[in-house]
């Protein structure tokens, strides 16, 4: 990157390091990184809106649905969430591509699951065998994406479905007595007041979440893991103009440190958010709030 | 093969007694189920050992974070926000390539580098940290009346620690102390998906489980065999726990005892 880096055996300690951590690899490590921030950044709200769905079928009246969102809350508890993640990831990639395959040749003539194989018609292959390399980064994303917030919404929706809980009955009650509809106080009365009794689950929930990410390596994706094991292995000479030993400790070494520094931004700043909600609310977080300014 | 011969030839296989060679093809359920089965064997392993290992040292960690003194206070409060704040599959990671490099230069460290005891370490390292937060916050809820009857009774140091204080925090703390327990025993998966080799292929249910859908490309046999599993063991920690809870409570009339809820966190 530097323009003295041309001449790289000859470098100091310093301006050989400075060369070393701009290398064209090394930018894809930093790339990584945005990687993580852009699946947090894609996946918090995603994963909130399916616990609130999940949350809202779990309190319907049709019994059904309230099934199958307590089914879905539920079962997520009692198995590991890798498990989900290592399950999800083939599930819906098989799902998808039969259902293409489906529509795109109704007329194929051999069954797709065939012993040890799952073979669906050329057409129907996702991402078709064609298309270039991004648009099968962006497949594989887009997959870890929906995984992260299936399994991260079963958690949402438990939070939600406690705050929804939470408000006080005799709100709902008063709606009611003004004439509101069932529909009218879910969304004037109930919606409004249970975040604040959710936010404590839901910060909770994204700091696991920031300490899923690592998590994505297991589902085929290059991320910051990925890209610290393979840049801090041996390199000898004859493969890069940077030879070093084994370094991948101190790789994971910044990336624990990476992670630390990340946890602790978001504590404090859900610290201040909370802050902010429960100035004036009517719980004991808002009252201590009251007496301390008094 | 019948079932009974796919059980004596796999039932033990994930500690390297029984046969050699993973089954390749033509996988039936009982091959599912026998070898998940004894997947199962290293998870209870890593859960049980570093549950007992790691109580020991959460007690530890509370205590001193809760010291007034310093010295005591900032390492145990560093430790918890170190094991507390970062992933454990980077801990996992790190690990196992600092003990690599200690292997390099010192052959005793061997060991370390393999799963049974370098996990091991990992995980009794972070289920202490996490424990002894949960044990921190019940310390501090102590109510003030029962220490001050302690010292009414001329209780001081060691005999008002083991008698009061440390009865009262574990009762305290003992509804989230069970999901911990349930939490480290999900977690215990991400051990050979970490760094830590399988080695002969000698691995927990989760790899056996990745394994099965590697080779056959069908996840929707495996992986429910391996919820099945996980959902049995955790209501087996969960009638444990129980158990204990209401040991601990005993005393308390039957309306003041509180009751168990489940709600584990996942990742670590």
């Amino acid at each position: 990157m530097f323009t003295y880096c041309v001449d790289h055996d000859t470098l100091g300690q310093l301006a050989w390091l400075s060369c070393y951590l701009t290398t064209g690899v090394h930018m894809s490590f930093y790339l990584a990184f945005l990687k993580v921030l852009a699946l947090l950044a894609v996946t918090a709200p995603v994963a909130l809106g399916f616990g609130f769905l999940g949350a809202m079928a779990a309190r319907s009246h049709f019994p059904p649905l309230a099934w199958f969102g307590k089914g879905y809350i539920a079962i997520v508890r009692g198995v590991p969430d890798i498990a989900f993640f290592l399950f999800f990831v083939i599930a819906l990639d098989q799902a998808f591509e039969w259902t293409r395959h489906k529509i795109l040749c109704p007329d194929w003539p051999a069954e797709v699951r065939q012993g040890n194989d799952f073979l669906v018609c050329p057409q129907a292959k996702l991402p078709l065998g064609t298309s270039p390399e991004w648009v099968h980064e962006t497949y594989g994303f887009f997959l870890a994406v929906v995984t992260f917030a299936i399994v991260f919404g079963a958690f949402a929706a438990n939070v939600l479905y406690g705050g929804m809980r939470a408000v006080p009955h005799a709100q709902l009650e008063t709606a009611e007595a003004y004439g509101m509809t069932q529909r009218q106080t879910f969304w004037r009365v109930l919606v409004p007041q249970m975040w604040v009794y959710a936010l404590p689950g839901l910060s909770n929930l994204w700091m696991v979440l920031i300490k899923a990410t690592p998590l994505l390596f297991l589902l085929g994706i290059d991320d910051i893991v990925y890209w610290a094991r393979s840049l801090g292995g041996t390199k000898t000479a004859q493969f890069t103009d940077y030879p070093h030993g084994d370094w991948r400790m101190w790789y994971f070494l910044f990336l624990l440190v990476f992670y630390l520094a990340f946890t602790r931004v978001s504590e404090v700043a859900l610290e201040r958010l909370m802050r902010r909600l429960t100035h004036g609310q009517a719980t004991t977080g808002g009252e201590a709030m009251r007496r301390a300014a008094a | 093969m019948t079932c009974l011969e796919t059980f004596q030839a796999y039932a033990l296989r994930s500690v390297g007694i029984g046969e050699r060679l993973l089954p390749k093809s033509d996988i039936t359920l009982c091959e599912h189920f026998v070898l998940i089965g004894s997947g199962m064997i290293w998870n209870v392993y890593f859960a049980v050992l570093a549950l007992i290992t790691g109580f020991f040292l959460a007690t530890a960690l509370a205590v001193a974070k809760g010291s007034p003194n310093p010295w005591t206070r900032k390492p145990a409060e560093w430790f918890i926000f170190v094991f507390r704040g970062s992933p454990l599959f980077i801990q996992f990671f790190f690990a196992y390539f600092f003990f690599l490099g200690l292997k390099g230069q010192y052959p005793a460290f061997d060991a370390f580098t393999a799963a049974w005891l370098g996990a091991l370490i990992v995980l009794f390292l972070n289920t202490s940290a996490y424990s002894g937060e949960i044990f921190y916050g019940a310390l501090r809820a102590i109510p003030k009346g029962d220490v001050e009857a302690a010292d009414a009774y001329g209780m001081s140091g060691w005999p008002r620690f083991r008698r009061i204080v440390w009865p009262t925090m574990l009762r305290l703390a003992w509804p989230a102390y069970t999901n911990e327990a349930i939490f480290l025993f999900h977690a215990t998966t991400l051990v050979f998906f970490s760094a830590f080799p399988a080695w002969q292929q000698r691995g927990d249910a989760l790899y056996y489980a990745n394994y099965f859908a590697d080779k056959t490309y069908n996840p929707f046999i495996p992986y429910p065999i391996l919820a099945l599993y996980f959902i049995l063991v955790t209501l087996v920690i969960v009638g444990l726990f129980g158990l204990i809870n209401r040991r601990l409570n005993r005393h308390l009339p039957a309306a003041r005892r509180p009751r168990l809820r489940i709600r584990p966190q996942l990742i670590r």
